[in-house]
């Protein structure tokens, strides 16, 4: 691997920038593989980094069926923080915000991770009670959240109308100042050259077609659109088509998929220094480093997988923007994006084993997955390695419907799924 | 933005409708003989077809009466709507 430092960078400049190489090979597909990771997003490909890294397991396939970062990694908001409510889920998006802090160093990659703070507005009594009630939740777990009077929310976003003659005036918000944004692709990137400095091989327009057992049902590998590829440990990282990978290997899962939509803005100078959110009116923003305001708007009310959804979801995250921000009414959206996410009874994701012999999943994300990149792909990677969940996702089965442990961060969390 | 053919009022647009999931789910007969196992299929589990899915609607600011669709969730494209209790009419399931 070319380790990226100012030396390197002033070295190929002398050259004209004409001496590098390319981030991570263009593998061919081999006939077999200690482990395979299905899908190769963020945390199909920081499994794979860390089950080389972590776990010494260096015979590893990425499969992908389109190119690398192209499914939800590259249609995201890129928010990231870990203020959730419940101990289990505290503890598994806290995971993941710690592996941020060092991502950029330890992958030698600039995921450009930046934490500017995530605000959480309170328009209602609901509100304040709810917000109040998580802020102390998450500082008895060690998660930072803090709560601000109005005043100070626009103290910390100048932008923000507190004007309380409005149809949602802003009575307050909770700040958790370790959350940010990161560079979505970026991610991608910086973990697909990372796993393949370490011998893993990503194979991109490869899509997985079947899932083979054998005689006793434990995985025997996976039919591709570029033949059978051979491995005992498959693990499904495949977002809002999970459904349809692991009903190959006949395998029902509580998941529905739902297309959930973002949109941005042209270009402006730097206007909005942090991350707001608001839950009761559906509106979450930041500014992204080349000037965007980027913009999430909720999902659409029926499952599907067009990646598209409908345009009266995004103009009710606009109206609810141009309320909070009045000076942003006259900003043109450039474009505007839907992924799909499986979403589970409770809001919360499965990382798990299943039903059937070598075969793992990462699923369930919602609307949630980007921030939870790193930790989940880490955990996903000692569960594949070990056969055996890590004690932060030990919660996270696909059992616990049956058994009724549910994590219900529907409730809980900050925006609605 | 979709529009959908209630079988009682006839095409409006899907700003006057509520989704209702999965359709055909029969409520257990005899909910004391189900297992663990059985509950978690009719709780929790339903189709997430990529295609041709049943589902439920409710065409709530209009006669706010229940129905059914076929819709290819490839395309979000209907391929029919007919009332709560008849039979899913065949398709073309292309």
């Amino acid at each position: 691997m070319q380790r990226f430092s100012a030396l390197s960078l002033l070295r190929h400049g002398l050259g004209r920038h004409q001496g590098w190489k390319p981030q991570w090979r263009n593998a061919q597909p081999k006939p077999g593989y200690d482990a395979i990771i299905v899908g190769g997003g963020g945390h199909g490909l920081g499994a794979a980094y860390y089950l080389a890294k972590v776990h010494g397991i260096t015979n590893v396939a990425v499969l992908e069926k389109g190119w690398i970062g192209g499914g939800n990694t590259g249609r995201n908001t890129t928010i990231i923080r870990s203020n959730y409510l419940f101990d289990e889920s505290a503890a598994l998006y806290d995971h993941a915000l710690q592996l941020w802090e060092g991502l950029s160093q330890e992958l030698n990659y600039n995921v450009m991770f930046s934490q500017r703070g995530v605000m959480m507005l309170a328009h209602n009594i609901h509100d304040i009670q709810v917000f109040k009630r998580h802020v102390h939740a998450n500082r008895i777990n060690g998660v930072d959240n803090e709560w601000l009077t109005p005043e100070q929310a626009q103290e910390f976003c100048p932008s923000l109308n507190i004007d309380p003659n409005v149809r949602y005036p802003v009575l307050g918000a909770a700040l958790q100042r370790r959350g940010g944004t990161a560079r979505h692709d970026a991610v991608a990137w910086g973990y697909a050259r990372a796993a393949d400095a370490l011998g893993v091989d990503i194979i991109e327009n490869c899509e997985v077609t079947g899932i083979r057992r054998d005689a006793n049902g434990a995985v025997l590998g996976v039919e591709t659109t570029r033949g059978f590829i051979g491995s005992r440990k498959v693990g499904v990282s495949a977002a809002g088509h999970t459904s349809v990978v692991m009903g190959m290997a006949d395998v029902r899962l509580p998941l529905e998929s739902y297309p959930l939509q973002a949109l941005v803005s042209e270009p402006v100078k730097p206007i909005f220094p942090c991350v707001v959110m608001s839950n009761t009116i559906h509106a979450y923003m930041s500014q992204s480093d080349k000037g965007e305001l980027v913009i999430g708007a909720g999902t659409d009310i029926y499952t599907s997988y067009t990646q598209r959804g409908g345009l009266h979801i995004a103009t009710h995250t606009l109206e609810a923007i141009c309320e909070l921000f009045p000076q942003f009414r006259r900003m043109r959206m450039l474009r505007n994006w839907g992924g799909i996410v499986d979403v589970t009874p409770d809001r919360s994701p499965i990382i798990a084993k299943t039903p059937v012999k070598g075969l793992y999943v990462n699923c369930g994300w919602g609307t949630g997955g980007f921030k939870a990149t790193p930790g989940a792909a880490h955990l996903f990677a000692h569960t594949i390695a070990k056969d055996e969940p890590h004690p932060i996702n030990a919660p996270y089965t696909i059992e616990r419907f049956r058994d009724g442990f549910m994590i219900d961060e529907a409730a809980a969390a900050a925006v609605a799924h | 933005m979709l529009i959908i053919n209630c079988p009682y009022c006839g095409e409006r647009p899907e700003l006057e409708f509520a989704y209702g999931g999965q359709a055909h789910i029969d409520r257990p007969v005899q909910p004391a003989d189900l297992n663990d196992e059985d509950w978690t299929g009719y709780l929790y589990l339903r189709e997430n077809t990529k295609g041709v899915h049943a589902e439920r609607w409710r065409h709530l600011h209009g006669c706010a009466r229940f129905f059914n669709a076929l819709r290819d969730t490839r395309t979000d494209h209907f391929l029919a709507t007919y009332k709560v209790g008849e039979k899913a009419p065949e398709v073309t399931r292309s």
